[in-house]
């Protein structure tokens, strides 16, 4: 297994078109690291780059210290995993698996005994003499893994490996993957559009979005303390919400109320240059129904809202609420973009409010319900960069 | 919709109407050649022969003209084939994977060489062949059935080449190919079901045609059956060759047949399932 670092990765087409922009990443040898974004942002580019299908414009790739940006594929030693998985359908799953040792001329007996080791790991055993064609999807998913495997590579790349299966085979592909990953101590760079496999699966996330890294962290960081509003909005579901929000010495006026700031936010913001007008950032879980909740206990503020939507996912009942005195926040927040890539409160109308509420809410839609929030877990964002101020 | 009983009596005579129509030339001929020389025009035209025989087939493979045709039209139609199909499927490869100048000028360019009618190239093509020492052999006829049937070839091909996910080509570099190895392990042995399917489609065109077959050859080095059929003789001048003209071309009927009854088993997709999901 080996490092690899991306300095200052650049990919620009012939038309002018920029795919990823200055993208600087380190991944430590057995480290498990996955892109994350919208599509089109530049994450499979960048996958394809470090494994040499497509040319770096600008920039470096460094496996093992070593510079490969203009060795061939075959040349770098880097395994990859397909979405569509790309097995060779004329070939078994046997000769599938076989396939990188044969190329690499491997002596039969190395061949059979790598094949059966990894077909015995992903537990295909019965079905080496098969076809893919008679394989399930997660058969195959699987084959395409293997394929992988048998040869330790230096790294893997994983371009949406799951997003073809169903919900539940997905679940258990994914533990599966981490274990296997642990198991191998295999650098792993890993490309999905789906936070939830991020979140899970990473040591460390890198979001990015048109081209540009917007943060690199662990899965923690990303969702305690984001860069900014994007990285706010795409890592959480239901995605966070944005309201607009004025600073009047020490308080925030906002849709839902007059916040008092924290200390530490106040001098987060006296450090920077901010104009009065702000966007605030409250998860849906820094809710609460206030009727549920010990307020001598809890400090916090209220609101009251009429309940729009309510849906029950078992463990939690997300709300949606309708706020009456949210106008002109939209076209601010519109300006900034924050509607793009699918990203953010997409669905939402601006003046609305998703909560999540204990499942023992008597919360009914069309009924106004009382809503307590958490005021430690604001966010406070530049309308203008979209950074975060108070991370 | 239920189809009345009486709808299905009339589509069905109407069917068994269009393959009389369609066959009884065909049937003429082989009745034709199996009747004996004498009977031919004296028995009134009768689509039986009143007296079966062999003759006729005996006849013309007594001669040396017809056997030496065969051969030139087997080797020529075989060596055409083979050259056409490499080409095409190198070319077809380059215009479905490959981003090169002049790309929409070669696809226009082989385009443009399938609409050319033939007639208006054999008298250059007469006169090049004799002037560069062509004339009358198998390269001479090797080259413009190679030419024209290209387009074909190549537009057969390129449409299966884009049906084959580029997934898999990746995957075979990632895997360590060379884009050769990759082309030749993974590529070609998935498109083998349409390179076949080309493959007996520009023979059947090199097999039948007849116009440069008698216009660029001039002795029986050459000649292939459809021309060579052109020149037979009758035994003696008062004597029509007839029944040795129908049984010649019954004989090469038979390879045509053949290759259609088995492209028509030809499954072309199916072998890509199971590449990736769907």
């Amino acid at each position: 297994m080996a490092e690899l670092v991306l300095d200052g990765v650049t990919k620009r087409y012939p038309d002018g078109a920029l795919a990823v922009y200055r993208m600087n990443l380190e991944v430590g040898d057995g480290e498990f690291v996955i892109l994350v974004g919208p599509s089109g942002c530049g994450k499979t580019t960048t996958l394809n780059m470090i494994a040499g299908l497509e040319d770096i414009t600008d920039g470096e790739l460094r496996i093992d210290g070593e510079v490969v940006n203009d060795k061939a594929p075959k040349d770098r030693d880097i395994a990859m995993v397909f979405q569509n998985y790309a097995l060779y359908p004329h070939l078994t799953v046997r000769d599938n698996l076989a396939f990188p040792l044969t190329l690499a001329k491997a002596s039969p007996d190395v061949i059979r005994e790598k094949v059966e080791g990894a077909a015995r790991v992903l537990e295909l055993t019965e079905h080496l003499e098969r076809k893919p064609s008679q394989l399930s999807g997660g058969q195959r998913q699987r084959v395409a893994m293997g394929r992988a495997i048998v040869r330790d590579p230096k790294a893997f790349l994983m371009d949406e490996p799951l997003s073809n299966l169903d919900a539940k085979l997905r679940m258990q592909m994914r533990t599966q993957l981490s274990r296997i990953q642990k198991r191998l101590d295999a650098t792993t760079v890993y490309v999905t559009h789906d936070q939830t496999e991020a979140m899970t699966l990473g040591d460390r996330v890198v979001v990015m979005r048109a081209g540009h890294v917007q943060q690199i962290g662990t899965p923690r960081e990303l969702y305690d303390s984001p860069t900014n509003f994007f990285v706010a909005g795409f890592i959480g579901s239901p995605a966070m919400n944005f309201l607009p929000a004025t600073i009047e010495t020490d308080r925030l006026r906002t849709p839902i109320g007059d916040v008092r700031l924290t200390d530490a936010q106040r001098s987060a913001l006296e450090s920077r240059d901010v104009g009065r007008e702000v966007v605030a950032g409250l998860r849906p879980e820094a809710f609460e129904d206030a009727a549920l909740v010990d307020a001598s206990r809890a400090p916090g503020g209220t609101f009251t809202a009429t309940v729009d939507i309510l849906e029950s996912t078992g463990p939690d009942v997300h709300a949606y609420l309708e706020l009456e005195d949210a106008r002109g926040g939209q076209a601010l927040l519109e300006a900034q973009g924050a509607e793009h890539d699918g990203n953010a409160a997409d669905f939402r109308s601006r003046n609305q409010v998703v909560v999540r509420l204990d499942p023992e809410t008597q919360a009914r839609e069309g009924h106004p319900l009382k809503v307590w929030f958490d005021p430690r877990k604001l966010y406070i964002f530049d309308p203008r960069s979209t950074e975060n101020l108070v991370a | 919709m239920a189809i009345s009983s009486r709808q299905k009596a009339g589509w069905s005579a109407l069917n068994v109407l269009v393959i009389l129509w369609a066959l009884f030339p065909v049937w003429w001929i082989v009745a034709l050649s199996f009747k004996a020389p004498a009977d031919i025009g004296t028995d009134g035209g009768s689509p039986w022969p009143t007296d079966w025989t062999l003759q006729n087939y005996a006849a013309i493979f007594t001669t040396t003209d017809f056997i030496r045709a065969l051969v030139n039209s087997i080797g020529i139609a075989a060596i055409a084939t083979a050259i056409a199909v490499v080409l095409a499927t190198m070319a077809a490869y380059a215009i479905t994977r490959l981003r090169f100048p002049g790309k929409r000028a070669l696809i226009g360019l082989s385009l443009l060489i399938a609409m050319f009618p033939q007639i208006s190239l054999v008298s250059p093509l007469f006169d090049i062949e004799r002037g560069i020492g062509i004339f009358d052999t198998w390269i001479g006829l090797i080259v413009p059935y190679t030419t024209f049937s290209l387009p074909l070839a190549i537009y057969i091909l390129s449409a299966f080449f884009r049906e084959i996910p580029w997934e898999l080509e990746k995957a075979a570099k990632m895997d360590g190919a060379t884009p050769f190895q990759a082309f030749r392990r993974v590529i070609a042995p998935l498109a083998a079901p349409a390179i076949v399917t080309t493959a007996i489609l520009v023979f059947i065109f090199c097999w039948n045609d007849f116009l440069f077959a008698i216009s660029l050859t001039s002795t029986p080095r050459a000649r292939t059956a459809p021309a060579a059929i052109a020149f037979f003789t009758g035994s003696s001048q008062f004597e029509q060759p007839i029944g040795s003209i129908a049984a010649a071309a019954v004989v090469i009927t038979i390879p045509i047949v053949i290759f259609v009854l088995f492209f028509q088993r030809r499954i072309i997709s199916g072998l890509t399932s199971g590449a990736v999901k769907g």
